[in-house]
């Protein structure tokens, strides 16, 4: 009996990434041995050359193409940064090694690449990014942040020393943390049928408790505030391997309606890559219909809060009906509401009667 | 009922009632006072014969006087053109007499420096000053003398002749006074560091109450042309100048008398003047009425066409002196010196000459160091009011490319026949719109040249920075594509780095 169900993209997106680095070592190399001073180029990140792609649901880089040269005196720093961060991340992936932004800030230091702070090493580790087309996680690079899954998936590791072990992601009544060794695992088997992703942690302890995972056949992640990359990748995996809907709980506002965006239609800050997108996730609740329907208890909106929405308005990833719809209902009602609002009609009214009417309203 | 008396004081009388308007205001003021008169006459002495001068000062503790205050021997001993016998007890003993009220470049002025140290020290611990002189023949004399305040005459107390075989020549002046020397000892120090900055053809020692010797020696034996004695040049007369001088004059026209009482007027000037002021070339000079006079007065000042007083009757210190003199006590990165050519206020031929110092030991204070010079004197106090500072305050340094921050500093020297102080005190030069106008012209020209230096320097820097930046980074360019790359060899990066090189250049 074949082990793995699932149509696998790990280990061939390892392999990918491996000659990426490697290439680009190489085109460097020999330039440099035929005596030219070396240059790199790639697409431009500035926001005049980025574009929303209906076709691909997602925000993408334009035509626009910028060229690193270790001949000008202000992109040699930069470019030798670029070099190093691509040596250390072919380390860390051949070493099968992850290694999260902050380590790479100080790891550089022992190759005396200083970088000036934390914000310099991350915008090279982007550059290098938008070099090879692939994320950072993909060479082992992770952000602190983490979010959690719970439900009923078994993942098989491919990490060093778990390589072949296998987990069920029901195992940890606190949920299993989305780190490194869970985004680069197989899945082996699910008997979920959806995916529900919720913003805060409150709720998504609340859900487990209540079951939840079993009463709606659902593997249930938590992406704490807006999604690491790591987790909007991982849910796209759900969705694209293993054929799930995927349905977003965030809060009634407009800063819970763009964390459920991003998952949906991906972020202007990762234009250059793909993949981290989920095109067809939906955003399930909670809406300014919502807070009118439900009559929750709510909030006025700040004035930040309804300048987020004049901006939204003229965003093109919110051009669907609904999406406008829900825009000038927020910015008609003036109010807001937070999920926990769902408690005055009883701990468990959200579980028994709203999420089963959004998720169908939302199917 | 009030009764008024009048009473007449004497010259020595008025200088002891008003000691403060010639600096000898506190002790700490005093002793600064004395120690910088005495030197004075003493550079004064050597440089009349065009000799460097080997100054010996030495200050030691006698006594303590008040809670403040101690008594003090001060003694300076000079190489200079000594004292004739016969001057030596009214040179030293009588208040406005000197040999320098001619019209002729020299720090001494007044008259009255030398006699207000000896006269502080006598009122202050009532003993008497001895003067040892001789100008090199064959005797040295030595007097012990008071100076009689209300008579204003020496009081001779011994007097002394020895053979001076060895043919020294020199003065040596030594009394008691009361002072406050470790109030002033910043003062002092810095006094004869400006000195030696000014002078730097003269050695000065120095010996402090607590023995410590500080040195001045000299780096060259340059000095420069002693100056001379000059006629007044016609810009710079008075009527009372005109009556005294047609009341001398043996030249019976005025072609004459122009030609030969006043500086850089020479035949074809004084004809062209005449002409100018419609008066007859033969006219008796003697024979001018009073309104004649005042008239011929204003239409001296009015003409345009005398030349500027001759530099020969001043003695700058020279540019190159100057400069040796701020690297030697100021050790600086770079320095750019420049000399005004002559010219004159109400008549007076005066020369300004500017330095300006950059880097090495100069400290960064946030502000420039400014050292004001006349006459090659230090004037150490009374800076704010001075009208150097006042011109380098107003200038706009950033056209410069400077800032305050920067460790600079800015000499000014003045020299004239006639330094235009504003007191007795000798401290601070007078807002006098012809000296404005020439320190701020001098200010600029060497301003400009720090400029350029800075510049240079800034792109000499940029370069060197530059290639820094790349010979730092190609080798790990080189370093990591090659481990990225898997070879094992590291591509050679020498030719990159000599391109750089050559760009540099
Ligand atoms: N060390 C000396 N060597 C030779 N002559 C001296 C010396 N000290 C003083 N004299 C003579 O004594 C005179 C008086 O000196 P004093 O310092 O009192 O006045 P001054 O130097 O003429 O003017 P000022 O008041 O500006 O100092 C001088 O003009 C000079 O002729
Ligand atoms: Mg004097």
């Amino acid at each position: 009996m074949p082990r793995r169900r699932y149509k696998s993209s790990i280990i061939e997106r390892r392999k990918e990434v491996l000659t990426g680095l490697e290439n680009l070592g190489v085109r460097i190399y020999e330039q440099l041995d035929r005596g030219y001073f070396p240059s790199i180029e790639m697409p431009s990140r500035s926001t005049e050359n980025i574009y929303y792609d209906p076709q691909v649901r997602q925000f993408i880089l334009g035509d626009k193409r910028v060229r690193r040269s270790a001949r000008n005196i202000r992109h040699i720093r930069p470019f030798t940064q670029l070099v190093w961060t691509a040596f250390f991340s072919h380390e860390l992936a051949s070493q099968r090694k992850t290694s999260t932004l902050r380590d790479v800030y100080y790891s550089a230091q022992a190759y005396e690449m200083s970088f000036k702070d934390q914000q310099e090493s991350n915008n090279i580790i982007t550059d290098l990014e938008t070099v090879l087309g692939s994320s950072r996680e993909d060479f082992n690079i992770f952000p602190e942040e983490r979010s959690a899954i719970f439900g009923d998936l078994t993942i098989e590791y491919t990490v060093p020393d778990y390589e072949g072990r296998t987990l069920n992601l029901t195992s940890h009544p606190d949920g299993v943390m989305i780190g490194p060794a869970l985004t680069s695992s197989e899945f082996v088997k699910t008997t979920a049928d959806k995916v529900i992703a919720i913003e805060k942690g409150g709720l998504f302890t609340r859900f487990i408790e209540e079951n939840v995972h079993k009463k709606f056949n659902a593997i249930l992640v938590l992406t704490a505030g807006q999604a690491p990359r790591a987790t909007r990748h991982f849910v796209r995996r759900l969705n694209r391997e293993l054929n799930l809907p995927v349905y977003i709980f965030t809060d009634g506002d407009p800063w819970g309606m763009h964390i459920a965006m991003v998952m949906i239609s991906g972020s202007a800050n990762a234009a250059h890559l793909r993949e981290l997108a989920t095109p067809d996730a939906k955003w399930s609740g909670v809406w300014a219909t919502d807070i009118v329907n439900y009559k929750l208890p709510t909030d006025p909106l700040d004035e930040v809060d309804v300048k987020r929405l004049y901006e939204l308005q003229k965003d093109p990833r919110y051009k669907d009906p609904l999406w406008q719809r829900e825009i000038k209902m927020f910015l008609k009602i003036r109010r807001k509401a937070e999920q926990e609002a769902f408690s005055r009609y009883g701990l468990t009214y959200i579980v028994d009667k709203y999420l089963p009417a959004k998720l169908e309203e939302t199917k | 009922m009030v009764q008024t008396t009048f009473e007449e004081i004497s010259a020595a009388d008025f200088f002891y009632r008003n000691r403060d308007i010639a600096g000898f205001t506190n002790p700490s003021r005093a002793i600064f006072a004395a120690v910088r008169e005495l030197v004075e006459n003493s550079l004064d002495a050597a440089e009349s014969l065009k000799m460097p001068p080997d100054i010996y000062v030495r200050l030691s503790f006698e006594g303590e006087a008040g809670k403040e205050s101690q008594i003090y021997r001060l003694r300076v001993e000079d190489n200079g053109i000594g004292v004739p016998p016969r001057h030596i007890p009214s040179a030293f003993g009588q208040v406005l007499f000197g040999s320098k009220y001619k019209l002729k470049q020299q720090r001494g002025t007044f008259g009255l420096g030398g006699k207000m140290a000896i006269l502080y020290g006598q009122i202050t611990t009532h003993q008497p000053a001895c003067i040892i002189s001789s100008t090199g023949a064959s005797k040295a004399y030595m007097y012990k003398l008071m100076i009689d305040i209300q008579r204003n005459r020496p009081l001779i107390l011994d007097r002394k002749v020895r053979i001076n075989k060895e043919q020294w020549r020199g003065t040596i002046v030594e009394f008691c006074l009361e002072g406050d020397y470790f109030r002033a000892m910043p003062k002092i120090l810095e006094y004869f560091k400006q000195t030696a900055m000014v002078n730097p053809y003269a050695n000065l020692t120095f010996v402090d109450p607590k023995g410590r010797l500080y040195k001045f020696t000299s780096v060259t034996k340059e000095m420069p042309d002693p100056p001379k004695e000059t006629l007044p040049h016609p810009y710079g007369v008075d009527v009372e100048l005109l009556q005294r001088l047609i009341q001398v004059t043996p030249y019976k026209n005025m072609l004459e008398f122009l030609r030969h009482h006043f500086h850089r007027v020479g035949e074809i000037t004084a004809r062209k003047f005449l002409e100018f002021s419609n008066i007859s070339p033969s006219k008796n000079p003697k024979k001018l009425s009073h309104g004649e006079i005042v008239r011929l007065m204003r239409m001296l000042k009015r003409f345009r066409e005398f030349l500027p007083p001759d530099a020969g009757c001043l003695s700058p210190v020279g540019e190159e002196l100057l400069r040796v003199g701020i690297l030697k006590e100021l050790k600086p990165e770079f320095v750019a010196v420049h000399q005004r050519k002559p010219s004159t206020y109400a008549g007076h031929p005066f020369i300004i000459e500017v330095g300006i110092a950059y880097g090495g030991e100069i400290p960064k204070k946030g502000s420039f160091l400014i050292y004001r010079f006349a006459n090659r004197i230090p004037l150490l106090y009374d800076e704010a009011s001075d009208v150097s500072v006042k011109v380098i305050n107003s200038m706009n340094w950033r056209r410069y490319k400077v800032t305050p921050d920067m460790p600079i500093a800015v000499s000014v020297h003045i020299c004239s026949t006639k330094v235009p102080y504003k007191t007795v005190g000798k401290e601070f030069i007078a807002d006098r719109p012809e000296v404005k106008r020439e320190v701020a012209n001098g200010l600029r020209e060497v301003a400009r040249r720090l400029q350029r230096f800075l510049t240079r320097r800034e792109h000499v820097d940029r370069e060197r920075k530059r290639l820094g930046i790349f010979s730092k980074y190609l080798p790990k360019i080189a370093q990591f594509s090659a481990q990225l790359a898997g070879k094992e060899k590291q591509p050679d990066i020498k030719k990159l780095l000599r391109s750089v090189e050559k760009f540099a250049a």
